[in-house]
């Protein structure tokens, strides 16, 4: 009874992460078209309709995941046919596997149970989220090469060798973090931001580190391929790893990139923008610094916790989606010039600093 | 003679790239909530004359034609409804794609000798140069009826004939 109730929990928690990223995923298909489009004084798709009803061209996801698994699924004669199927899987799959040490939600109390909302609590959680990130990078690989075409493999090399230098960034800009709450378990850190400065500020990450934040999102905007950097696919004219994948095949592929934006959001939340905290809210309800006091029921604070990082991880990806949507490609060299430095010694310095801080403090 | 590239040299707050994807940013996010607000506006039907995009949402609202574009051919009439065209050649000769097709008749009228029996014009092969309106003698055939999208599925059904008062095929102003 234990062991179910218990599994049964997990599988709640599974379910409704899992769900909450598909959905994201889908919609952000369509915020991408209409958001883009509307910076660009476009309208965005909206023919997609049924029985007429376009509902501002929410149907097009619908439309284009249909169209997926209707293409011809085609698979280049001289492939390696299980790497060329596993291929996108691995990617999607890991992408999908980081999400599991991210906390969506804090601990509650559920009669006897002690319910912490996150899939996989382990004391190496940011440890988790960077293995499956850098393991990512073999989906783009193994799709380039089993694709036996040279713009494919060529595509694969420069997704390889652009994710491991903007890797390292990201590792290094993160260990400011650790250095400030000195713990990997992403639980414990979005806690410990719950703390006020001076009695009323949230003591959130990006306060404390700036530079890491600002280091932390360029980094995690490489991770995704996605434009600025977005060399390992170049959908427009140099052609990237997928360029032989066609149908769901492709669609896991683009799945992955909305997913990774998505996990970009989701992580910068927990790190810098304080994870499912929301000011002021307590286990017990709203303590407002101007002395008012709220009390809340334990659902619902649950539920503001749960929305608030939601909220924030909507945010931040929507800010990556204007960034992704202002900035033309860089050049190669220029991508990894400043992978390399620029980026790697601004994160060190930051590290740096961190240190001398804590030191003196 | 090898064209020199000037490049122009950047200034350290341009190299340093943070301040001017700001200032990128800046315009997109500015142009976004602009739009966006708009958009809400005109759902509760307020600022109808703003527009909140450039675009033309094609089938249903089309983009405004300049007065001098060549578009789908008509042929004119006389006060009577008959054709104007008094089958001269002069279009079918000058046309480079040779797209037009006329069979001549003899007109009761002593006056005018000549009528079209057959005008047909194969638009699938027109190149909408305009030279059969400035060869046209009697001011019978203009390029001004505004109509663009004439496409069909078979290659028959791209010529337009006098005879089937498909000249123009589409919209106003049809031929009798």
């Amino acid at each position: 009874m234990e062991f179910m109730t218990e599994l049964g929990i997990a599988l709640a928690k599974v379910i409704f992460l899992f769900s909450a990223i598909m959905g994201m995923a889908a919609l952000l298909t369509w915020q991408e078209r209409k958001q883009s489009a509307v910076m660009q004084d476009r309208i965005g798709a909206n023919r997609a309709d049924i029985f007429g009803f376009r509902a501002i061209g929410l149907f097009q996801v619908a439309a284009d995941g249909i169209k997926m698994f209707f293409k011809q699924d085609f698979v280049p004669r001289d492939a390696d046919r299980v790497v060329f199927t596993l291929a996108p899987m691995v990617a999607l799959f890991f992408a999908l596997m980081a999400f599991a040490a991210v906390p969506f939600g804090g601990v509650y109390q559920f009669g006897d149970y002690t319910v912490s909302l996150q899939i996989f609590d382990t004391n190496a959680g940011l440890l988790l989220v960077f293995a499956m990130m850098s393991l990512g990078i073999y989906g783009v690989v193994l799709g380039g090469y089993a694709s036996s075409n040279n713009y494919a493999t060529l595509g694969g090399l420069r997704g390889a060798s652009q994710m491991i230098s903007y890797e390292i960034t990201m590792g290094a800009t993160v260990v400011g973090i650790l250095m400030i709450y000195g713990t990997l378990e992403l639980q414990q850190i979005v806690s410990m931001q719950g703390e006020l400065l001076f009695g009323w500020i949230p003591l959130w990450g990006v306060l404390l580190q700036p530079l890491g934040c600002v280091l932390f999102l360029t980094a995690a905007m490489a991770e995704t391929k996605r434009v600025p950097f977005d060399i390992p696919e170049g959908e427009s004219e140099i052609v990237g790893y997928f360029i032989e994948y066609s149908g769901m095949r492709f669609g896991m592929y683009f799945f992955t990139d909305f997913i990774e934006t998505i996990l970009a959001g989701a992580l910068t939340a927990t790190l810098f923008f304080g994870g499912w905290q929301v000011p002021w809210l307590y286990s017990d309800g709203f303590h407002f610094p101007w002395g008012w006091e709220l009390a809340l029921p334990a659902a619902a604070v649950m539920a503001l916790q749960v929305g608030a990082f939601l909220t924030k991880t909507f945010l931040i990806y929507s800010f990556l989606l204007f960034v992704r949507w202002t900035l033309p490609r860089f050049r190669w060299d220029q991508l990894i010039r400043l992978g390399w430095t620029i980026m790697l010694p601004l994160s060190l310095i930051n590290i740096v600093v961190t240190g001398l801080v804590l030191l003196l403090i | 003679m090898a064209l020199k590239v000037q490049n122009k040299e950047l200034t350290f707050l341009e190299k340093l790239y943070i301040l001017e994807v700001i200032k990128g940013l800046w315009i997109t996010i500015s142009h976004f909530f602009r739009n966006i607000t708009l958009h809400i506006l005109h759902l509760f039907g307020l600022a109808k004359n703003i527009p909140a995009a450039v675009t033309y949402q094609y089938p249903e609202e089309s983009h405004p034609l300049p007065s001098r574009l060549r578009t789908l051919h008509r042929l004119t009439k006389r006060e009577d409804g008959s054709p104007r065209c008094v089958a001269c050649m002069m279009c079918e000769t000058i046309c480079p794609a040779d797209c037009i097709y006329i069979i001549a008749g003899e007109h009761p009228d002593p006056q005018i000798e000549k009528y079209p029996t057959r005008f047909d014009i194969d638009v699938g092969r027109c190149i909408f140069c305009g030279y059969c309106v400035e060869a046209c003698p009697e001011d019978a055939i203009r390029m001004d009826t505004g109509i663009l999208d004439f496409t069909s599925y078979t290659r028959a059904d791209m010529v337009h004939s006098m005879g089937d008062s498909a000249l123009p095929r589409r919209g106003g102003g049809s031929y009798g």
